[in-house]
């Protein structure tokens, strides 16, 4: 089999370029197979992260050829045809520590803005409430959390958000999801602050709907309808000036 | 948090869902009115006095001036990085004005 023409970026957060390889091809062969082949056999020092390797952990989200992917779940041949070149960057709108391995932290960061975290009703010392809510599973609150709540946090969705490219506090995609499926969840005594939390030009308000964040998502999950859901939440709210 | 951001998103749809319909209104006017010719005196004769029309575009002029306004507000936040409260103030300013341009023109057929 011939060999596979493969153009990685290397650099750190001064800058950096290009780089080319070859690799063997293979009859079954990820992307994530590649960078490994790479750091192995020609390019030690080759800075990239990964974990599972089988699309449970979202670590090894890179872009390849201009779109933000799970490289451990992308096979070569879907991604070019024989013959053509395989570029490989890491991933946009996160600031780059070396190669193809990104500083994840403003994205989390922007999770915790977002009020992220469970905030428990009846117990707010933390400790556990004396009697459970009860969920039923068919409910629509329930329904609407659990659209969103499989997200692994592999910012897929924050690397391929244009907003987040024009507006650096832009909580992006997976933070305002996340909240929504805290919105929803009937256990959760934070929601006025979450939802002040998500709206303006730093949050929801901003979304422009193009789609992106749910057409990426390798989980199929729909960031883009949480967001117009929190625009709903917050529609009277908004315009009464009453957040 | 950016209650302002918040509030300008809201005006800015409730002003698009009344302008969807008033431009159909707007331009299904103009076409039925205007066939087979009209003249500038005509168009007064309809209009001067008509309280409807005038209610109508004076509501059209505030929502064409207000949705543009808050729209080039986004465009410039988001592409030149233009931001900030008195940049806010500017832009509403320039919808208000732009409103009165428009309210003026409706003043003068109703008037005029």
């Amino acid at each position: 089999m011939a060999d596979l023409k493969i153009r990685i970026w290397r650099g750190d957060e001064t800058g950096g370029a290009m780089a080319d390889f070859s690799v063997p091809a293979r009859e079954n062969q990820t992307i994530l197979d590649v960078v490994t082949q790479i750091q192995r056999e020609q390019a030690p020092d080759l800075a990239y992260r990964f974990a599972c390797r089988v699309g449970m952990c979202g670590s090894c989200a890179m872009e390849v050829n201009g779109r933000a992917r799970w490289t451990c779940r992308t096979h070569v041949k879907r991604v070019a045809g024989p013959g053509e070149v395989v570029e490989i960057r890491p991933l946009a709108n996160l600031p780059v520590i070396r190669d193809l391995a990104t500083d994840m932290a403003p994205f989390f960061d922007k999770w915790a803005k977002a009020q992220g975290s469970f905030q428990p009703k009846d117990a707010p010392d933390g400790s556990v409430p004396a009697e459970f809510s009860v969920v039923p599973p068919n409910s629509k609150q329930r329904m609407e959390a659990d659209a969103g709540i499989e997200c692994i946090g592999c910012g897929v969705c924050y690397a391929s958000c244009d907003i987040v490219a024009w507006n650096p506090d832009y909580l992006g995609p997976a933070a305002m999801n996340r909240a929504w499926t805290l919105v929803n969840d009937v256990r959760d005594g934070a929601n006025p602050q979450r939802l002040d939390a998500v709206s303006g030009d730093a949050g929801c308000h901003s979304c422009h709907s193009t789609q992106s964040c749910t057409e990426r998502c390798p989980k199929n999950l729909d960031p883009s309808s949480a967001i117009a859901g929190l625009k709903r939440k917050l529609f009277w709210d908004s315009l009464l000036g009453r957040r | 948090m950016n209650p302002r951001g918040a509030k300008l998103w809201a005006i800015q749809r409730i002003t698009a869902a009344f302008l969807g319909l008033a431009v159909m209104v707007h331009l299904l006017t103009i076409m039925l009115a205007v066939r087979g010719g009209l003249s500038a005196a005509e168009i007064l004769g309809r209009t001067r006095g008509a309280e409807l029309w005038f209610g109508f575009y004076v509501l059209f002029a505030l929502c064409a001036g207000l949705h543009g306004a808050i729209g080039l507000r986004n465009i410039a936040g988001e592409w030149l990085g233009l931001r900030g409260r008195g940049l806010d103030a500017l832009w509403l300013g320039i919808g208000l004005v732009t409103a009165g341009f428009g309210m003026r023109a409706a003043w003068g057929l109703y008037h005029g």
